[in-house]
């Protein structure tokens, strides 16, 4: 009960923003590496309510200068919304529908347009796609292997024990950021799309599971110990069946507190990642390789809609740690 | 006591060893190598690079190589750069020495703020003050270092407030040393703000929270009742109490002084190692990655093994090895 009223808004509200990057093709008016070479760093257009005949209630797009420009007539142009476009397969459907689109010559351009003249809003979205799959991936893969490893060394104790904390701790004093760079380092730098997805879920995965396993061998070593543990061994309960029906259950709070807080470490760890260069490659969008342009300052200066993968992240990141701080508040409160 | 700290000291010599191990055998068994992009050009021959293997050592069986790398880090070279032709710890001295210097200032600024910070905010519980600085130590340590960093070169490079890139102005061998000092500082303003910003809120945090558990305990009541009060209480009697879990973060924040500003020294252009070890790992530059790598567990096992010292001495819990030790 506490723990539905305690979390059910972060939780909602996240589920809502994946469920968004999920449905990235329908919401995206074009495919994420579509170019248009005559339109590069378009600025977002902005939408008029009120035409020649008064108000209605069709938005028309407007191409950002046009107001100066002092034409709307012919840089207003009608949006349209469910309109058919370019195909995508979303869950194995192939569709061509979409939230909303102009006539065909015109293009809109909600958060503007990069040096390729590509849609930011599109690529935001597939971009969000990629970055939060392997946020989610990489910490699935670090908490099963934290899970495996703190298990086996609270639950057998002695020198397996001794042996898994020291690997532990050997990945927890080399900072992250050269172990992820050492690391990659003895990678092939160049791969497809797909092989360069699963090597950053791989690399960062396989980093992060140090912290988690203390915290899981702590709670193992505790439950062990507990009466009613003991009461089940004592009545000639397996260790499979101890650990599966009575330890398990017990990690299940930490594993969640874990999870909201490394995922979007993991998101920010693939955003550093690419945005040196060594994830995930143009022309597949993420949120790190979007960043990249901003390296150079020219781009910094003059166009701000380049900053908006930035923005994605730090809401991403918030609503997670908002999370979990009501986890980890329920937490405490349900273990005494 | 002394049986203590000799076991902590092996420990951390066997976790060094451990880590060069794990790195060497990392990078070692790496598919690609440096004469990768070689090889591609079709105008040099095999033998070639075949001879310039040999050179190198590259050909040779791994505990062989391993042993030789061993060699070197005992001589002080750590390795030898192929990108540059020179020993690894030629290329890092330099850029180690301005990445101390970001990271000493980052420090002695983020403790300087956050302990007042910490103990004030704890001692005025749920005041206003208190309210506006949790809200910010929850907004800042859930953004991710990328984007302070990116966000304030954004806000350096557009208000021309703060000069970014690099760490010296154009005419920086002209300026007398008064200059040349004031030059590095503004050079410095932009990403130690960012670092601060990253670093403060984690100890404020921590402090504040533990701050507030020592001032509901009864001794400080009883000193209250003694007459003592203010800035005597809270400083000299609640913070030395409070003061475990900062000293581990401080620990912590010794060990990153090399480490911790990679990410913001690579945005912000600062000659550190972080820019250094990027190019390294984009050239397959293998033993300069591997000596950083080093480098920074070295500084990490220090920094803890400094905690350890500290706690020892702050904390007679500690020294009698008392059951209620934190």
């Amino acid at each position: 009960m506490r723990f539905r009223r305690a979390i059910w808004l972060p939780a909602a509200v996240l589920v809502l923003w994946h469920l968004g990057f999920l449905c990235a093709g329908f919401l995206a008016p074009y495919a994420p590496a579509e170019q248009d070479r005559d339109l590069p760093y378009t600025p977002p257009s902005h939408f008029e309510f009120r035409g020649p005949q008064g108000f209605h209630f069709r938005p028309y797009a407007c191409e950002a200068d046009a107001a100066a420009a002092g034409n709307q007539q012919s840089s207003c142009y009608p949006v349209h919304f469910l309109v058919h476009g370019w195909q995508y397969s979303f869950a194995g459907l192939r569709s061509d529908l979409h939230l909303f689109g102009v006539p065909a010559p015109r293009r809109i351009s909600i958060l503007g347009t990069d040096a390729y003249g590509r849609d930011m809003l599109s690529r935001l979205l597939f971009g969000g796609r990629i970055s939060l799959a392997i946020g989610l991936l990489a910490t699935l893969v670090s908490l099963v292997v934290a899970m495996l490893i703190g298990t086996l060394a609270g639950y057998h104790g002695k020198w397996t024990d001794e042996l898994l904390t020291g690997g532990a701790e050997l990945f927890l004093v080399v900072p992250w950021l050269y172990f992820l760079l050492a690391l990659r380092a003895m990678l092939p730098l160049h791969l497809s799309a797909s092989a360069t997805f699963l090597l950053v879920v791989g690399v960062i995965g396989s980093l992060g599971w140090a912290r988690p396993m203390r915290l899981i061998r702590g709670v193992v070593l505790s439950a062990r110990e507990r009466n009613f543990v003991l009461a089940a061994r004592g009545f000639g309960a397996p260790d499979v069946y101890l650990l599966r029906r009575h330890i398990a259950p017990m990690t299940g709070g930490v594993l969640l507190t874990q999870a909201a807080l490394l995922i979007p470490q993991f998101v920010a760890a693939e955003a550093a990642l690419s945005f040196f260069g060594l994830g995930v490659s143009e022309p597949v969008p993420s949120w790190g390789n979007m960043l990249a342009v901003l390296q150079q300052y020219s781009v910094l200066v003059s166009y701000w809609w380049m900053l908006t993968p930035a923005i994605a992240l730090v809401v991403t990141s918030v609503t997670y740690c908002w999370l979990a701080e009501r986890l980890q508040r329920w937490l405490k409160s349900s273990s005494i | 006591m002394k049986a203590y700290l000799a076991r902590r000291l092996a420990r951390a010599v066997l976790l060094l060893f451990a880590v060069s191990l794990l790195c060497f055998l990392l990078t070692r068994l790496a598919p690609g190598s440096f004469f990768d992009d070689i090889r591609l050009n079709p105008q040099i021959s095999p033998q070639t690079i075949a001879t310039l293997q040999a050179r190198y050592g590259l050909n040779q069986s791994l505990p062989l190589r391993y042993a030789h790398w061993l060699g070197s880090v005992a001589r002080g070279d750590f390795g030898f750069s192929i990108a540059y032709n020179t020993p690894v710890s030629r290329l890092m001295w330099a850029p180690a020495e301005h990445t101390l210097l970001l990271g000493g200032v980052t420090m002695l600024l983020c403790w300087l703020i956050s302990v007042p910070l910490a103990v004030w905010s704890a001692r005025y519980e749920r005041s206003l003050f208190d309210r506006g600085v949790s809200a910010l130590t929850s907004l800042f340590i859930s953004v991710p270092e990328i984007v302070l960093a990116v966000g304030l070169l954004a806000f350096a490079v557009r208000s021309h407030a703060l000069p970014v890139g690099g760490m010296t102005s154009v005419g920086f061998d002209e300026l007398p040393a008064w200059g040349k000092a004031s030059d590095i500082a503004r050079h410095m303003l932009a990403p130690v703000a960012i670092l601060v910003l990253v670093g403060t809120p984690v100890i404020v945090r921590h402090l504040r929270s533990s701050v507030l558990e020592v001032l509901h305990a009864p001794f400080v009541e009883a000193a209250r009742g003694c007459g003592i009060g203010g800035a005597r209480l809270l400083f000299r009697h609640v913070l030395p109490a409070a003061a475990n879990p900062a000293i581990s973060l401080f620990g912590l924040s010794l060990a990153a002084l090399l480490s911790g500003s990679l990410l913001v020294e690579v945005v912000t252009g600062w000659p550190g190692l972080g820019p250094l070890i990027l190019d390294a790992t984009l050239a397959r530059d293998l033993d300069v990655v591997v000596a950083a790598a080093m480098l920074a567990a070295a500084m990490m096992i220090v920094g803890n093994f400094a905690a350890d010292l500290l706690l020892l001495a702050a904390d007679p819990r500690i020294r009698t090895g008392s059951p209620d030790a934190v």
